[in-house]
């Protein structure tokens, strides 16, 4: 489904990777691992095509993604360091719109299941920015179970997260990947999940 | 697709209702610019009614220029900029939602105020009508035009200042038009001539502004 070839990035003068071949199946799950600096978040950022890579080519079904290709976007749920949220919104209002903004409706009751899919009850009227660094990740998680995307790009996804919340989200990815998703993630956290893991270990490289 | 439009211009209107203050600076920053100039210059009713279409306007354009650092910023800063990028629709169609809401919740209010403070310089009644047509088409036109500038300095240290001089030798025409309608309107020369050339404007603006910002957020977020 998704294969990268040839992939480098370079970062002002200094090349983070280079020659960067993997191919991910329905199903696989993808650690990006690394430093510190060494590329990991660009990586994922490259594979969302907010990025431009240096060399090298990212595709989807076959289907180089150069420029916008909206049916990749359709396919594609991404989460980086920053959550998305808005903070003068409360969280039910933060899932709605931005599940809108992808072009999908979501009622308030379906938000609200979402929420309480993550463990967030009682703090759904509250806008985000009465939430702690924790909870404020859990709502941009549950973003999670509304979408309907095949790939998930997920940049440090536990951080912040209790270890229940955390037991949640590793739940919430492997039904994704028993249904034959696709889960690319970088994290410095040791997680069980039993499918089709690979593994992308960046390293620093010396000028 | 207009189901996002809708839904951005949506969430901005509740987000600039929630944070009152960014649409109050605004509007107060009109009001004592446009209010400064009679003590300035002396209570000269005549001197005052002939610079008035000039610093109505120009007050217009600097509070608008002041605006424009909160259409994108919040959005860049929290990553939600970035999500809209990832959506499948068409960037410059989410701008333009942003940039309308924009405009309503900055833009709007002093359309609204600028005849109260155009009495205040003891403008002619006909012209007050004139004042509120120009900058009705004319605000909107800088709200389009000052985006592309602030998508080009999101995230450039000293963006505000960058974007002023990005910007405002751009609002040069809409200013020209904008004031000259005015002038125009008070000497019985017909303001419409003036008004067509600021709804051109408009036009343009709302047919190539949205597609030159989404280019620029595109570069501004690699």
């Amino acid at each position: 489904m998704l294969r990268v070839s040839g992939l480098a990035a370079v970062r002002g003068d200094r090349r983070l990777f280079a020659g960067l071949e993997f191919s991910l199946q329905q199903g696989a799950l993808l650690y990006v691992r690394g430093p510190n600096g060494s590329g990991k978040t660009t990586l994922l950022r490259m594979l969302c095509g907010l990025v431009a890579p240096a060399a090298g080519e990212i595709c989807w079904r076959g289907e180089a993604i150069r420029g916008r290709c909206e049916t990749y976007l359709q396919q594609l749920f991404y989460l980086g360091h920053l959550g998305a949220l808005k903070d003068e919104l409360t969280g039910i209002e933060n899932l709605r719109i931005s599940a809108s903004l992808a072009g999908r409706e979501v009622s308030e009751e379906q938000a609200l299941e979402a929420l309480q899919g993550m463990g967030l009850v009682a703090c759904e009227d509250l806008p985000v920015k009465f939430l702690s660094q924790g909870q404020k990740r859990r709502v941009a998680l549950a973003r999670l179970l509304l979408s309907d995307a095949a790939l998930w790009i997920l940049d440090e996804p536990f951080t912040a997260l209790d270890q229940l919340a955390i037991e949640r989200l590793q739940t919430v990815m492997a039904a994704h990947l028993a249904r034959g998703g696709i889960v690319v993630l970088t994290t410095h956290q040791e997680v069980a999940i039993t499918a089709a893991v690979m593994q992308v270990t960046l390293g620093i490289r010396r000028a | 697709m207009w189901a996002v439009l809708r839904c951005l211009f949506m969430r901005d209107l509740l987000l600039a209702v929630r944070r009152m203050a960014d649409v109050l600076t605004t509007l107060f920053f009109f009001v004592i610019v446009v209010s400064l100039f009679p003590l300035g210059v002396g209570p000269e009713a005549e001197t005052l009614r002939t610079i008035a279409p000039g610093v109505v306007w120009v007050a217009a354009l600097l509070a608008s220029m002041l605006a424009l650092g909160h259409l994108f910023d919040s959005d860049f800063r929290d990553g939600t900029l970035e999500q809209m990028l990832l959506t499948p629709q068409p960037l410059s169609l989410l701008v333009l939602g942003k940039v309308m809401a924009h405009w309503v919740v900055t833009g709007l209010p002093l359309v609204l105020m600028a005849p109260l403070l155009g009495l205040q310089f003891d403008m002619a009644p006909a012209a007050l009508p004139i004042l509120v047509i120009s900058l009705l088409l004319g605000t909107p036109a800088i709200s389009l035009i000052g985006a592309v500038g602030a998508a080009l300095t999101l995230g450039v240290r000293g963006g505000s200042v960058l974007v002023s001089l990005l910007v405002l030798p751009l609002y040069i025409p809409v200013l020209i038009f904008g004031a000259g309608a005015v002038e125009a309107g008070i000497s019985g020369l017909g303001a419409g001539a003036h008004l067509s050339l600021l709804g051109a404007i408009l036009v343009l603006a709302l047919c190539f502004a949205p597609l030159a910002a989404a280019t620029a957020l595109r570069i501004s977020l690699e």
